[in-house]
């Protein structure tokens, strides 16, 4: 058998059961390897459920950067006897198998094309551990002590890391010191030089940081100047206005202590968006966090904001559906539901961040955009970047930025107008129109906001000529929202390409990783990675210039590949859709593999009749 | 009613305290049927802010959807309104509230709105104890889409369709005194003298205060077998008692006698004094006015007036200890901690 041999790169899966504290231990495994410096990418994949059921957390250890995920298993720790045999076949040949040796494996489990680990952990704790209710939890710490010595990893950066943590408890740091140390121990009297992957201090990270997409969404926000939420809690959305509360708590206090922001826990998702909505009016800036079965909730309320012009940001982290789907799985199925959400003729704009950067630019980002284009604008987040952690560059914000509040008159500029003023009356063509907000001006500026049709001065109206008027108007001002969204980012080669490739989002990662798989392999390909809706003439360009066009997404119908169909007029021959539905991150692996089998069929016949 | 105004004004109409006449409260002109018991609230909820010297554009007056919930068009012209959607007024003004704690809300509602699709928004903002005043224009039925039975109507009461509604009525204002409401009121439109110092202090309370008013739908459902209908209230109608106001600082010259009136003192120093009438309860008191409302509807009758007030409640604000100062107020100095903290925040992060 040939052993996995490798240094700094490899996958590391661990398999446990939910509510045993094993998210913490795995979490310090990912962490230790950040902090020596070596792109490392977590993902939790768990299940809805409290206690029981199993979870699995994966860490790819990258040297080269590359931070999706992979595809394929090296490592694994099968610490849940529900999974044990799953997780055994799941292995890659050449690869490590890490178990609870207490129990013996059964017959089944005889694989020659692997490495058998076997360390007594529950054994282990039982005879070290006096407290019985400590047990469980530390046996995580157990075997991630044992996989410091299997990986020939700096056992300092553990015990710094632990220390640091209980820094504020410096008793229950000792245990798991000692617990570290066993299973350290026992794996150099056991297993030395038996397994073929380690981890080296590198230099690759720098001033990075490790964060989750919720909390840079949420610090977003508050640079924003965002002071109002409401929500109700949906994972994957909730840590987004948790984070939003702490950082407020702590960063937005004033003299007295009092809060400078407002966050209700609503009712329902309907009543989250009207909070929001109601806030904006009233000339704040607001937010609600939700994902999926919220979105179809909003609904209604979206196109009362699309209609009566309300700028408010919707965070959607999105996760499987339908219905309830699968809750705590990724997906990026929500696009096609968001961008035309609500009845009637309804458009909005929506941003789609692919990394911790990008949802605090973007959140921050978002605020200005709404109230510019005074119409709702979705961040389509999902929940593999909002709730996993992600290795990035830290944020900077720019001192000297001020806030676009957009086209809102104050009393000033009330008291001397000179023309015509109309809540709905679109002054220089662009679309958008000038508001007040309530109580600025004793004699002028109140006009009366309304969901049904109103004309330019929101005076109730059937008349069908003004309705018209409006609704080309919304559409004059969807053009300027195009030029306002942020661009795609196309990267071509020399013209030799053999195809294009459409990603947004999470997809990032693994998609560019695939086209340098594929570039190794003669086969090169040029990426345009999608960041706003509407779409600019940029994405339509790009998808022009090539004979087939891969459109890489996390869904089962290529809802994007639809969107763009849709929004651009294109006749879909050349628009291949490449979906990851299961419900974890899309991997390299998988839309490499899928570019090769699309490229290997033979090409259809072009054109027909049109 | 469709018919014009005239634009004449009397030069020597009464003016209140900042120099504005009733003229400046109204509103545009209303497209209900003529004789809706919604108008007449539309004028009880002018006088109100007149008598009372309101400004004008320190209200904002929100609604639903419903005949009722039209009204907002036909008063206070100089506030911004917002006609929402059907039931989800409150959530719209618990936001508005939230991002500007020093205006006026006037929430106008229908009993299809708030009772049925609005439900769950109604029972949820005044748990929330949301500063507003919530009034529900309650005829028993869906004017807007033709008279359908709603979820106030009575057990038995039949409107023009003629069937009998076979449901157990919802009493907004028992609940309203069960989730904690700290005003609670009923009216009738067909009332002025009681509705208008009923708004009038409903508007003073700090939180939340409904003001459930029943409100007769002319069209659909006014009918002999309507307990609805103008009609039946009069005729079934009992005050809690009268009651006066007395504004802050003003010296009590009136003597009341002893055990006759309760004093409450409302948020901004004003007292009311209730006259207590046979029916009298201590309004002070959830359980007596769940017991006096429980006691007039096996009756057969409709208790009308204050009937629960509370000043020692926390508002929303107090709750979430928001700061003195309006959110939408607030600059982007006092919002935004700077990049400076912000590199510091990362320091958690690595
Ligand atoms: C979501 C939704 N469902 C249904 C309607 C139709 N609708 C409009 S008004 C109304 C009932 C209004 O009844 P109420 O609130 O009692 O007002 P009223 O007309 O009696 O004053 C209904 C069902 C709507 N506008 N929106
Ligand atoms: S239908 Fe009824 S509620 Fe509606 S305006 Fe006419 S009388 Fe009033
Ligand atoms: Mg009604």
């Amino acid at each position: 058998m040939k052993k996995l041999t490798r240094v700094n790169d490899f996958v590391i899966r661990f398999a446990n059961v939910n509510g045993s504290g094993s998210a913490s231990a795995n979490n310090l495994f990912a962490k230790a390897v950040f902090r020596l410096g070596i792109p490392v990418s977590p993902k939790n994949i768990f299940p809805s459920n409290i206690q029981g059921l199993p979870t699995w957390y994966e860490v790819r250890v990258s040297e080269q950067g590359y931070l999706g995920r992979r595809g394929g298993y090296d490592f694994i720790v099968a610490i849940n006897g529900q999974t044990l045999e799953k997780d055994y076949d799941d292995l890659l040949p050449g690869g490590y198998f890490l178990y609870d040796s207490t129990r013996a494996l059964s017959d089944h489990f005889k694989r020659r094309d692997i490495t058998p680990i076997g360390i007594p952990l529950t054994d282990i704790c039982n005879r070290e551990i006096k407290n019985p209710k400590l047990r469980p939890l530390l046996k995580n710490i157990l075997y991630v002590g044992a996989i410091a010595f299997l990986l020939d990893m700096d056992f300092s950066v553990l015990t710094d890391s632990i220390t640091k943590q209980f820094s504020k408890k410096p008793k229950l740091a000792a245990p798991n010191i000692r617990c570290l140390e066993l299973g350290f121990n026992y794996a150099s009297e056991h297993f030395k030089d038996v397994c073929k992957l380690s981890v080296k201090r590198s230099n690759k990270l720098s001033t990075h940081i490790l964060m989750d997409g919720n909390s840079a969404t949420a610090l977003g926000a508050v640079y924003a100047g965002a002071t109002v939420a409401g929500w109700y809690p949906i994972t994957p959305s909730t840590s987004v206005i948790e984070s939003f509360d702490t950082f407020t708590r702590q960063y937005r206090l004033d003299e007295t202590g009092k809060r400078k922001a407002a966050i209700i826990q609503a009712e329902d998702e309907l009543s989250a968006l009207g909070i929001a909505v109601g806030a904006a009016w009233n000339g704040v800036r607001s937010f609600t966090a939700t994902s999926g079965p919220g979105i179809s909730l909003m609904n209604e309320l979206l196109g009362l904001a699309y209609f009566t012009e309300i700028p408010v940001v919707l965070v959607n982290v999105q996760r499987a559906g339908p219905s309830t789907g699968m809750p705590t799985r990724t997906q990026q199925s929500d696009t096609l539901a968001c961008a035309y959400a609500s009845h009637g003729d309804t458009k909005h704009v929506m941003l789609f961040p692919s990394n911790p950067t990008e949802c605090f630019e973007m959140a921050a980002d978002s605020f200005d955009l709404a109230e510019i284009l005074q119409t709702p604008v979705i961040l389509m987040s999902d929940l593999d970047l909002g709730m996993n952690d992600h290795v990035c560059l830290p944020m900077v914000w720019d001192d000297s930025r001020q806030y676009n509040r957009g086209k809102v008159l104050d009393r000033e500029q009330l008291e001397t107008l000179t023309k015509d003023w109309g809540r709905y009356l679109d002054t220089d063509g662009d679309g958008i129109c000038h508001r007040t907000y309530p109580g600025t001006h004793p004699e002028k500026g109140a006009f009366f906001t309304r969901g049904s049709s109103h004309d330019e001065h929101a005076v109730y109206t059937e008349d069908n000529d003004a309705y018209k008027r409006c609704m080309e108007r919304l559409t004059r001002k969807w053009q300027t929202a195009r030029t306002l969204v942020p661009k795609p980012r196309i990267k071509t080669d020399d013209g030799t390409a053999a195809g294009g490739l459409i990603l947004y989002g999470t997809t990032a990662h693994a998609a560019y990783e695939a086209v340098e798989m594929l570039g190794k392999k003669g086969i090169a390909l040029d990426t345009m990675r999608l960041r706003g809706f509407p779409f600019q003439d940029e994405v339509c360009d790009f998808i022009d210039r090539y004979g087939k066009v891969f459109v890489i997404e996390q869904n089962r119908d290529g809802q994007m590949r639809t969107l763009l169909m849709n929004e651009l007029c294109l006749v879909p021959d050349n628009l291949i859709s490449i979906t990851h539905i299961d419900g974890t991150p899309i991997d390299a692996r998988f839309i490499s593999q899928s570019i090769e089998t699309e490229l290997s069929k033979t090409q259809p016949p072009k054109g027909g009749a049109l | 009613m469709n018919s014009r105004r005239p634009a004449f004004r009397h030069p020597d109409l009464p003016k209140n305290d900042l120099g504005y006449t009733r003229r400046d409260y109204e509103g545009g002109d209303s497209t209900l049927c003529a004789g809706c018991g919604h108008d007449s609230i539309t004028n009880g909820i002018i006088q109100a802010c007149f008598e009372l010297s309101i400004e004008p554009h320190r209200v904002a007056k929100l609604s639903g959807i419903g005949c009722s919930s039209k009204t907002p068009a036909y008063f206070l012209n100089k506030s911004h309104g917002f006609n929402t959607v059907h039931g989800r007024m409150p959530a719209i003004a618990t936001g508005a509230n939230m991002a500007n704690r020093d205006l006026l809300y006037i929430g106008v509602s229908g009993d299809g709105d708030t009772a049925s699709i609005g439900m769950g928004q109604f029972v949820h903002v005044a748990r929330r104890n949301l500063n507003m005043v919530y009034i529900v224009m309650n005829n028993g039925c869906y004017g807007l889409t033709k008279g359908q039975d709603s979820a106030t109507a009575d057990k038995g009461s039949s409107s023009r369709k003629g069937r009998p509604n076979p449901f157990e009525a919802i009493d907004l204002c028992e609940m309203a005194v069960q989730l904690g409401a700290g005003f609670v009121a009923r009216g009738f439109s067909g009332d002025k003298e009681q509705l208008v110092p009923l708004l009038k202090a409903a508007i003073l309370h700090k939180g939340f205060a409904l003001v459930d008013v029943i409100s007769p739908c002319v069209t659909f459902n006014n009918t002999e077998t309507s307990t609805k209908s103008y009609h039946w209230v009069r005729d079934h109608m009992e005050a809690s008692g009268t009651f006066d106001f007395i504004p802050e600082r003003q010296e009590i010259t009136a003597r009341y006698e002893e055990g006759a009136t309760q004093s409450v003192a409302l948020h901004d120093g004003t007292v009311i004094h209730l006259h207590k009438s046979d029916n009298a309860f201590d309004v002070t008191q959830r359980r007596a006015a769940i017991n006096a409302l429980e006691d007039h509807r096996e009756k057969g009758q409709i208790l009308t007036g204050i009937l629960h007030i509370n000043e020692t409640l926390q508002d929303t604000h107090d709750i979430l200890e928001t700061t003195d100062k309006p959110l939408n107020a607030l600059t982007q100095e006092e919002l935004c901690p700077g990049n400076q903290t912000l590199q510091q925040i990362f320091e958690t992060y690595r």
